[in-house]
């Protein structure tokens, strides 16, 4: 992951800005401060530490024994737990937001795990690669094999990521659940958002990855 | 006829283990008539007193306060000299200068249960009312009852709220009790190797234990003192059994193979030729050096009975309602006698009680007893939870 320098971020003030991934920037950015936050698929507990530094009360589940064990060592509440099958052991409205960074195309039913982020949280934020991104659409058009690109660089049969989805594709997820999208964001490979008000066929050609805000109550299609 | 050695007689002398029940090298609180201690039973233990160690001061704002609650076997002697064995402290490991719970920053008390024989009230000890033993006149405890007696020993120290209650194995079902019956008294709870409820294999091991005790002629009802002599055998069988259920196939392979003892050949005896038996035979002979036959019936009986979900119409996570405790789960990959899956199952509870919890599974191969030995990945976590836990407590000392 691409690490973001500049991305201006109100009340971040930490010794370590500069190191956080542009994707987590974002993130925080979009979580009220003094809310309770829940990270599925936390890895090391980068994104939990930024937003403890905001004076969020996080938590996170960590596939691996490995990234649990990293974060509960920073003294972070981490659960060893996988989002496909340990989410419906939370009650409902048990945080304010639930974020789901670079982990949704790894999941064996992310339309499940998508309702129950927001079944679980009065919000979610979701990120991941975009497949409609140009590089990959040449690498299968041209290159005639599954694209790889800097963030993902596993082949196709490594890789953990089993359901990959486009920003368009996404879109409709959210359109068929009912799920009301607060705020998208589409950000290029260097984690840079891309320019407002551009066409979505440009995020869903031109952006590497998608962030998306969501709430519920989006009209079901 | 085949040669045959039996278990040796302990080393240690009876009086000396029998002088640590009523005069224990420890601080001692009192509980006089007008401070029964209410029993599950629904006896009232009195008069009653409990032995316990200190380290470290308590501070002004007596906010950092530590309870460690010791397992099975264990007791009070945590970061000392052990008065009748003369061994280390049993988790010296984890407390101590520079360890996780380092007394310079840290007041940790640890007592001796209620039913357990190193000082604190229990069927070694003597019955006020007869004047002889308790011996099997002492009422049966639970893990609550133990965690109710810490409370008044807690509240006789002056201190409300525990910083941290700490504890593996038994000792972590007590600190579960805690959580659950004084929420508001633990800052921060950290349980390794335990589970809300003991399993029914493990009630199963512990009446293999129970009955090789009764089984010893020497047992007598539980009357043994009257015969100035200890059920030294069954006492050991016991703790042979429950040994192997704290190892694992793997250590027991990586420690013994299948290796002999100070010979090259078998001896077609029933001796011990093989290490892992001398190593058994060893653990069997040395704990009934420094432990209470009687006690070790009352102290498994107490964890058969213990089942937090039962004393909440069955659903666990309404033992943690609403409950503000920062909670740390610890579990090692090889502990079949309290695996994973229990402190999973806690976890979850956890999760649904929206508690603030942290949980770990760490690898081993040394299975239960990992809790007790150096694994450097637990301390690192065990020091990392506390240390947060302490910033979110306002505790502050040098090196911070």
């Amino acid at each position: 992951m691409s690490v973001q320098e500049v991305l201006p971020l109100n009340g971040v003030v930490t010794e370590h800005s500069g190191y956080y991934r542009a994707d987590h920037l974002l993130v925080a950015e979009m979580v009220k401060p003094g809310s309770k936050v829940l990270d599925v698929g936390c890895g090391d507990g980068d994104l939990l530490q930024l937003l403890e530094t905001r004076g969020i009360d996080g938590r996170g589940i960590e596939l691996s024994r490995e990234g649990v064990n990293r974060c509960v060592a920073k003294g972070l509440a981490v659960v060893q737990g996988d989002a496909d099958t340990d989410l419906v052991n939370y009650p409902d409205d048990a945080f304010d937001y639930v974020i789901l960074s670079q982990t949704l195309q790894a999941t064996r039913q992310p339309r499940v795990v998508l309702e129950n982020l927001l079944r679980i949280g009065h919000r979610a934020i979701v990120s991941f690669p975009n497949f409609g991104y140009w590089k990959m659409r040449l690498q299968l058009l041209i290159g005639g094999h599954m694209p790889r690109t800097e963030n993902l660089p596993a082949t196709w049969y490594d890789t953990t990521n089993i359901h990959f989805c486009t920003i368009k594709d996404f879109v409709e997820l959210c359109d068929a659940i009912g799920v009301k999208m607060e705020r998208a964001e589409a950000l290029d490979l260097y984690g840079r958002p891309l320019r407002l008000r551009l066409p979505w066929w440009v995020w869903n050609l031109f952006g590497e990855q998608g962030v998306f805000l969501l709430s519920r109550g989006g009209r079901k299609s | 006829m085949v040669g045959v050695k039996s278990i040796p007689s302990p080393a240690i002398s009876a009086d000396d283990r029998s002088h640590e029940v009523d005069h224990p090298s420890s601080e001692v609180a009192h509980f006089g008539a007008n401070q029964p201690l209410p029993l599950d039973c629904g006896i009232d233990l009195s008069p009653f007193q409990i032995a316990y160690q200190t380290y470290g001061e308590l501070n002004a704002e007596r906010s950092n306060a530590v309870l460690i609650c010791h397992a099975l076997t264990g007791d009070q002697h945590v970061a000392n000299v052990h008065p009748v064995t003369g061994k280390p402290g049993w988790w010296d490991t984890l407390v101590g200068p520079g360890r996780p719970l380092d007394p310079s920053r840290y007041f940790i008390i640890c007592a001796n249960v209620i039913g357990g024989c190193m000082g604190s009230t229990g069927p070694a000890s003597i019955n006020p009312a007869t004047g002889k033993v308790w011996g099997l006149d002492f009422p049966v405890i639970t893990i609550p009852d133990m965690v109710r007696a810490q409370a008044m020993l807690i509240d006789r120290l002056g201190i409300d709220t525990l910083f941290a209650v700490v504890g593996g194995s038994m000792g972590g079902m007590q600190v579960l009790q805690w959580t659950a019956a004084y929420p508001g008294r633990v800052f921060s709870a950290l349980a390794i190797a335990c589970s809300t409820r003991h399993s029914a294999q493990n009630i199963a091991f512990h009446e293999l234990g129970r009955q090789a005790v009764m089984a010893d002629p020497d047992w007598h009802n539980g009357r043994y003192t009257d015969h100035r002599i200890h059920p030294h055998r069954g006492l050991a069988v016991a703790r042979m059994a429950a040994h192997i259920t704290y190892l694992s196939d793997a250590a027991l392979h990586r420690k013994f193979g299948r290796r002999m003892q100070d010979r090259e050949l078998p001896t077609f005896s029933f001796d011990a030729d093989f290490q892992v038996e001398s190593y058994l035979r060893y653990q069997g002979s040395s704990f009934v050096e420094r432990f209470d036959a009687n006690s070790y019936l009352y102290l498994t009986r107490a964890m058969d009975y213990f089942d937090i979900a039962a004393d909440h119409d069955g659903v666990l996570a309404k033992a943690f309602a609403g409950i503000q405790t920062r909670f740390c789960v610890v579990s090692f990959t090889s502990d079949w006698l309290f695996p994973t899956s229990e402190s999973r199952a806690l976890v979850h509870a956890l999760n649904a009680s929206s508690a603030r919890v942290s949980f770990a599974e760490i690898e081993t191969d040394r299975g239960h007893d990992a809790f007790l030995l150096d694994v450097p990945e637990f301390f690192d976590i065990s020091r990392a939870f506390l240390q947060s836990a302490g910033k979110a407590r306002g505790l502050t000392s040098k090196g911070d």
